[in-house]
């Protein structure tokens, strides 16, 4: 390379302990970066996607929120410049990440030029220039040099720099280039949709005068943290409240839980965004966390004042009573010690994104069929999101669907943050249309497979067979008496069983485990999607697939007689299901057949069968027994949350019955082999990867988790001793009130709540004490019985088999401590909200159920808040708030009625609410609503709180109270007919979860899970399930 | 021939840097390279008179001074060998080599041990045999670090043991090549061998095309190592082309000085 082609680049940096030093790097020029251009002679092209006629073609220096915009494909034809992509990049890289994916994309004919490697766009820094105006002029001398290449070549085509930065747009004018702003560039194109998307705000920003604090400088905001006057933490937003926050950070050397109570505290701060807080005087330290439920009308409220024609200083008045109004709160709180309240001063990293949502039906204030820009506020369905306002020119279309929104920004000025509209998702109440809604906003990838996924795939597809050549270094296991139990229904089965005497009277135990590796190899495409995914999800009507269906629900299935490759773990086990020895091998199988549970079951009671299937599920059914007892000896804990399945309609896949699951005996029997086979792998693959070993853990939970459990079964007589799991598991078995046989169960499922969220993590990022699980009280533990629907058990089979056989090829990805981690927080993420969408998922399908009709169930109550209380109904699993106010009562009634009754009062030395009629002393209370009391309510769907008017924009399950009776507060009960007659469920569609996988729903811990999900096809039966 | 295969650890040599993020951009490299693309060689020789022999060379921004001496009489009798001649490499780093400026102790393992590598790829390649009961001492110190610290020291040996006149086989031609981002890679430089890159330093004799030295320590898919060495060696066959012009240019300029021989 010739010498004035090379150049040093020097610069700055700070190193993380703060020193600064001097960072050199070379930098060469080229000339063989071409233009881009298809017919352009003159450059050495590598590739040339801009069309030769095109339009016109652009210069992007984007600013971040425009993203949204350029994935729309009506902008094509456009020239990103390296500098552009590079400040991008520094900015966010998110953002990044879908600019290349864009670029990737050949249809849009997205070009990146290398600027900065181009000898005649190369720029140097000049004396004092600093990093910004070098980039901007780099910018522009790159446009100049296009514009001249461009006319050189095709004189009718031009360049226009599109920059929203009105100094280099300026600037760039004065040196000749032709300059746009994204809007007027948008507004030429005439696309409504297009020109919603282009940000404008200043309309809304002018007509509100309050101000938030402004938020600290992020030196001050740094510095502070380090001395110890500021705390930062990641904000969390209470469910019930989106003006309560909290964030848990370590205050005076103690983890703690700071609260952040009132939007004038919260300043502009949003869930999950990570937040400075300067704590706030010990006299406004409030003692209890939880208590208060602002309902929908508050802010019902607060818009009207917002949106009449109220000047500022109402406003400040506002925020001021809310503000206040939390605190008052705080009065009555209870004993204790306070815990420390905070005000944000600053945001270090925002955590917004896309928010599915709807309009406000009532900020839309122009006529129908109107297309003048009207700004509108959007509710998102994560109720933690306080409103945005947009600007948009088709309101009246919006109306009555869910759509997409972004923030921009959230300016002092601004009582709301500021957004965007992105896209239309459907109408709202639609089924599709709300299950792709709570796909998206837990971030499930529910995309189809691309065909590069699926290139992957054995070329034979479904004839695909086991051949001889198949047999190398796998044992046969043919001729074995090997079956598998699965949910009724169930296509893709991961697991299989079999026993076989030995003569010396010990048993061999064979658990065979789909050997899903076979056919995904590391580091293709379908591998790197799958680890993407992380795991299937299961949805009440449907399944997103972590493998594509032919090796999920065919080539990897276990089905019966057909020959299949498996992972086999095969111990010897003795008349008291010790392990004499275990041995871990890829194996072919032919399962002989395929049970449901019931059909096993029904096998093993059936005295009249005595063939050697069947004896052999007696055996594994008395092994498992034995293994479970001594799993409870160690500690194990039985916990449990509500589950139930619904049946769905076949056509329309409404749901026409919902039902509590029930559990067999060979439920445990299939789960204690899958548990025995985890733990025995878990070693086996710790041994040889002792720093990068995929495993699971369960934290045991912090004592403060049970300080109210403890508090309120006090009252009732009995303690939970929760000093280890053994303990705890043997204090719940006491809970036993004879008069309330649910009572023990929820317990359990209260204590479920009380535990901590098992996780995967890489073995050589804990230290070994902290590898025990909790809930199965084993010392290690993993996942390896479910290789089709997660990708942790696929690593794991990768580990096993290099684990096993030296010969493997494998590379860092087994062995790097640091990239399992990273893995295993992507498998903890996705199975996080896996979980958290197929419980949206069911709540969906149970306001779908509860629609049109009103009835009546027994409950118990599960929390006494201050102004309300939550109702379980064990029947259907579903739980929500009855509020102790006329206020909560009266929600369709006039909304002028503010009138708000208190009916019973918050009772702090017993935890209940009381009624308020005057008495003596002494005397009861006439009315009181205590934890675990029974009481019977009347269940509605209380639709459309905000959209006002029909649509059913985000639809809540209302509970109201009937028996015990309370003047005031009770409704009168009503005969209801219970409409679930259309009886021709067919379509069952398993919300899986044994009790076993509850610990893991309830976010505990977890156990061997499998699950089910419906089948889409109609009239098939529904999927499987397994714990 | 020597092969080193071990764990990865060479924080000890690595130049201080905060943390960068380089993916490969549009196709080039993040310094504007290709894959295939070597960084800018310069090499002088006869760069210290006190020396029987030296050499100064940059790879991009790394840069080294050698200085042979010798072959002489061997200094400590415990070291001579009566069929062939000793050779002792001795490896250091300016203090100043790195951002972060700091002296290393001369019992630095990792420095220990490039300087072996060094005297193992020699050994075979000098004619020892013709030097009995004698030594030849290498000197190295690398001026500035940045990347490929043992591709460096073996070229600059190989200018630095001609210009002494030593006897040789052949040159000795080092390289690096990685594998980056799912593609292999030429000559990295520190920023991309500060991503746990998989880096193999080749040393070939150009006109036989046997290997000298074969090192990596980090771990590489055995699928692709045939890829990365055929890329690395390619890269000691362009090196070779360099060095041999910096020795034939010296060369021409003693020949211009020598009295004519006519």
């Amino acid at each position: 390379m010739k010498e004035p082609m090379w150049r040093q680049k020097s610069f700055y940096q700070k190193n993380r302990s703060g020193s600064v030093f001097k960072v050199i790097r070379e930098h060469y020029l080229r000339d063989d970066i071409g233009c881009g251009i298809e017919t352009c002679k003159r450059c050495k092209q590598t590739e040339a996607p801009l069309s030769a006629t095109p339009n016109i073609n652009k210069l992007y220096p984007l600013p971040h929120f425009l993203i949204d915009l350029m994935e729309k494909p009506q902008i094509s034809n456009v020239i990103v410049l390296q500098t552009v992509l590079e400040e991008v990049r520094n900015l966010s890289v998110p953002i990044y990440r879908r600019v290349r994916d864009i670029i990737a994309d050949k249809d849009r004919k997205f070009f990146v030029f290398s600027n900065e490697h181009h000898p005649e766009t190369y720029i140097e820094k000049l004396h004092k220039e600093i990093a910004n105006d070098r980039n901007d002029r780099a910018i522009r001398v790159a446009t100049k040099w296009y514009a001249k290449h461009v006319s050189d070549i095709k004189p009718n085509v031009s360049v226009v720099l599109v920059s929203d930065d009105a100094m280099n747009r300026q600037k760039a004018v004065a040196d000749g280039i032709q300059a746009t702003s994204f809007k007027t560039y948008i507004e030429a194109l005439d696309n409504n949709e297009l020109l919603d998307m282009v940000a404008d705000h200043t309309d809304l920003q002018d007509r509100e005068r309050l101000t938030y604090e402004e938020h600290l400088k992020p030196l001050e905001l740094s510095a502070g943290v380090k001395s110890g006057r500021f705390y930062q933490g990641k904000l969390s937003i209470s469910q019930h409240n989106y003006l309560e926050g909290s964030i848990y950070t370590k205050v005076d050397g103690k983890e703690t839980t700071v609260l952040i109570l009132g939007r004038k505290h919260l300043n502009r701060s949003m869930d999950g965004d990570t937040v400075v807080v300067e704590l706030l005087p010990k006299s406004e330290w409030r003692s209890t966390p939880t208590g208060v439920v602002v309902d929908e009308e508050e802010e019902m409220k607060e818009e009207k004042d917002l949106e009449g024609k109220s000047a500022g200083e109402d406003k400040d008045a506002e925020m001021k009573e809310a503000s206040k109004e939390s605190q008052s709160e705080e009065e009555e709180a209870s004993g204790d010690t306070p815990s420390p309240t905070a005000k944000v001063i600053g945001v270090i990293r925002r955590s917004w994104r896309h928010y599915c949502g709807f309009i406000d039906k009532q900020s839309v204030k122009t006529p129908p069929g109107s297309t003048a820009p009207t700004n509108v506020y959007f509710w998102a369905m994560d109720k933690r999101i306080p409103k945005i306002g947009f600007r948009t020119r088709q309101a009246h279309s919006l109306i009555g669907r869910r759509i997409i929104v972004a923030i921009d920004m959230w300016p002092k000025t601004s009582m709301y943050p500021l957004g965007h509209f992105v896209r239309v998702l459907g109408d709202a109440g639609d089924k599709e249309t709300e299950t792709e809604v709570l796909l998206l906003e837990h971030g499930v990838p529910f995309q189809e497979f691309t065909p590069k996924v699926l290139s992957f795939l054995p070329p034979e597809g479904d004839k695909w067979v086991v051949r001889p050549e198949h047999f190398a270094g796998r044992e046969d296991f043919r001729d074995l008496n090997i079956c598998s139990i699965d949910p009724p229904g169930c296509t893709d089965i991961d697991d299989a069983l079999h026993v076989k005497p030995l003569d010396n009277g010990n048993y061999e135990v064979g658990v065979h485990i789909a050997d899903v590796t076979f056919f995904v190899k590391p580091g293709n495409a379908m591998d790197e999607q799958a680890a993407n995914r992380g795991t299937t999800v299961y949805l009440v009507n449907k399944r997103i697939d972590m493998l594509p269906s032919l090796l999920g629900t065919n080539l990897c299935s276990l089905r019966s007689d057909v020959e299949r490759l498996a992972f086999s773990c095969i111990w010897e086990l003795d008349q008291d299901a010790n392990i004499v020895r275990v041995r871990f091998t890829k194996s072919v199988i032919a399962s002989k057949a395929s049970f449901t549970y019931e059909e096993a079951q029904m096998r093993i009671d059936d005295e009249r069968q005595q063939d050697d299937l069947t004896k052999g599920i007696r055996v594994l059914n008395q092994l498992a027994k034995k293994l479970r007892q001594k799993r409870m000896d160690a500690g194990a804990l039985t916990l449990a949350s509500p589950e139930v399945r619904f049946s769905l309609e076949r056509d329309t896949q409404d749901p026409v019955d919902v039902e509590m699951k029930e559990l067999k005996e060979t439920n445990a029997l299939v789960e204690e082999f899958m548990l025995l086979a985890n733990i025995s792998v878990a070693r086996k693959i710790y041994e040889k990867f002792p720093d990068s070993a995929m495993l699971r853990c369960h934290p045991r939970p912090p004592d403060t988790n049970f300080e109210k459990l403890e508090k309120a079964v006090a009252r009732l007589g009995f303690t939970i001793d929760h000093s280890n799991s053994k303990t705890l598991s043997e204090s719940l078995d006491k809970m036993e009130m004879p008069e309330e046989p649910y009572f023990n169960k929820l317990v359990r499922i209260m204590t479920t709540r009380c535990m901590m969220q098992a996780t995967y993590f890489s073995s050589g990022m804990l230290p070994h004490q902290e590898f025990r699980h909790y809930g199965l009280a084993t010392d290690i533990y993993t996942h390896f019985t479910s290789p089709i629907r997660r990708y942790s058990d696929v690593m794991v089979h990768r580990q096993l088999h290099a684990a096993i056989n030296s010969d493997i090829m494998y590379g860092d990805e087994l062995t790097d401590k640091e990239t399992m981690g990273k893995l295993c927080d992507v498998l903890n993420y996705r199975h996080r909200m896996a979980q958290q969408a197929a419980r949206s998922s069911v709540e969906l399908y149970t306001h779908l159920f509860f629609k049109n009709k009103v009835s009546e169930e027994e409950g118990f109550v599960i929390r006494v808040l201050k102004n309300a209380f939550i109702v379980l109904i064990p029947k259907y699993g579903i739980e929500s708030i009855v509020y102790a106010t006329t206020k909560g009562q009266q929600k369709q009634g006039d909304q002028a009625q503010h009138g708000e009754q208190q009916i019973l009062m918050y009772s702090q030395e017993n935890d209940s609410l009381q009624s308020t009629e005057p008495r003596a002393d002494d005397a009861a209370p006439k009315h009181q609503i205590q934890l675990f009391q029974k009481v019977v309510v009347q269940i509605s769907i209380d639709d459309d709180l905000k959209g006002g008017g029909e649509g059913g924009m985000r639809s809540k399950l209302k509970m109201q109270l009937v028996k015990p009776l309370i003047e005031g507060l009770s409704v009168a009960s009503v005969e209801v007919a219970t409409g679930s007659g259309s009886g021709s469920s067919s379509s069952t569609a398993d919300h899986k979860e044994t009790p076993l996988e509850a610990l893991e729903h309830a976010g505990t811990t977890d156990r061997p899970e499998k699950r089910g999900a419906a089948s889409q096809q109609r009239g098939t039966k529904s999927k499987k399930l397994k714990a | 021939m020597l092969i080193s295969l071990q764990r990865k650890d060479r924080a000890s040599l690595e130049p201080a840097q905060g943390s960068f993020s380089h993916h490969r951009q549009h196709g080039l490299r993040i310094d504007g390279r290709r894959t295939t693309e070597l960084r800018k060689i310069r090499s002088i020789t006869s760069t210290l008179s006190q020396a029987d022999g030296s050499a100064y060379l940059e790879h991009g921004n790394t840069k080294i001074l050698a200085a042979v001496y010798g072959p002489r009489e061997v200094r400590s009798k415990t070291n001579i060998i009566h069929e062939r001649c000793y050779i002792n490499v001795e490896f250091s780093m300016a203090p100043f080599s790195t951002t972060e400026r700091r002296r290393r102790a001369k019992t630095d393992k990792r420095m220990l041990e490039i300087a072996q590598f060094v005297k193992q790829s020699f050994e075979p390649v000098v004619l020892t045999q013709i030097y009995p009961r004698s030594q030849v001492d290498i000197y190295l110190q690398i001026l500035q670090h940045d990347g490929g610290i043992l591709e460096a020291c073996i070229n600059a040996t190989t200018l630095a043991l001609m210009d002494a006149g030593v006897a040789m086989e052949d040159y000795v031609c080092a390289c690096t090549a990685g594998w980056i981002d799912k593609e292999p890679a030429l000559d990295l430089n520190s920023v991309e061998e500060a991503q746990d890159t998989s880096e193999m330093t080749v040393a070939l004799l150009p006109k036989s095309g046997k290997i000298a030295l074969l090192q990596m320590e980090a771990r590489l898919h055995v699928d692709k190592l045939e890829e990365v060495l055929q890329l690395a060696s390619d890269g000691c066959r362009q090196i070779h082309t360099v060095l041999d012009r910096t020795i034939r240019d010296r060369a021409e300029d003693l020949a211009h000085k020598m009295p004519s021989s006519s």
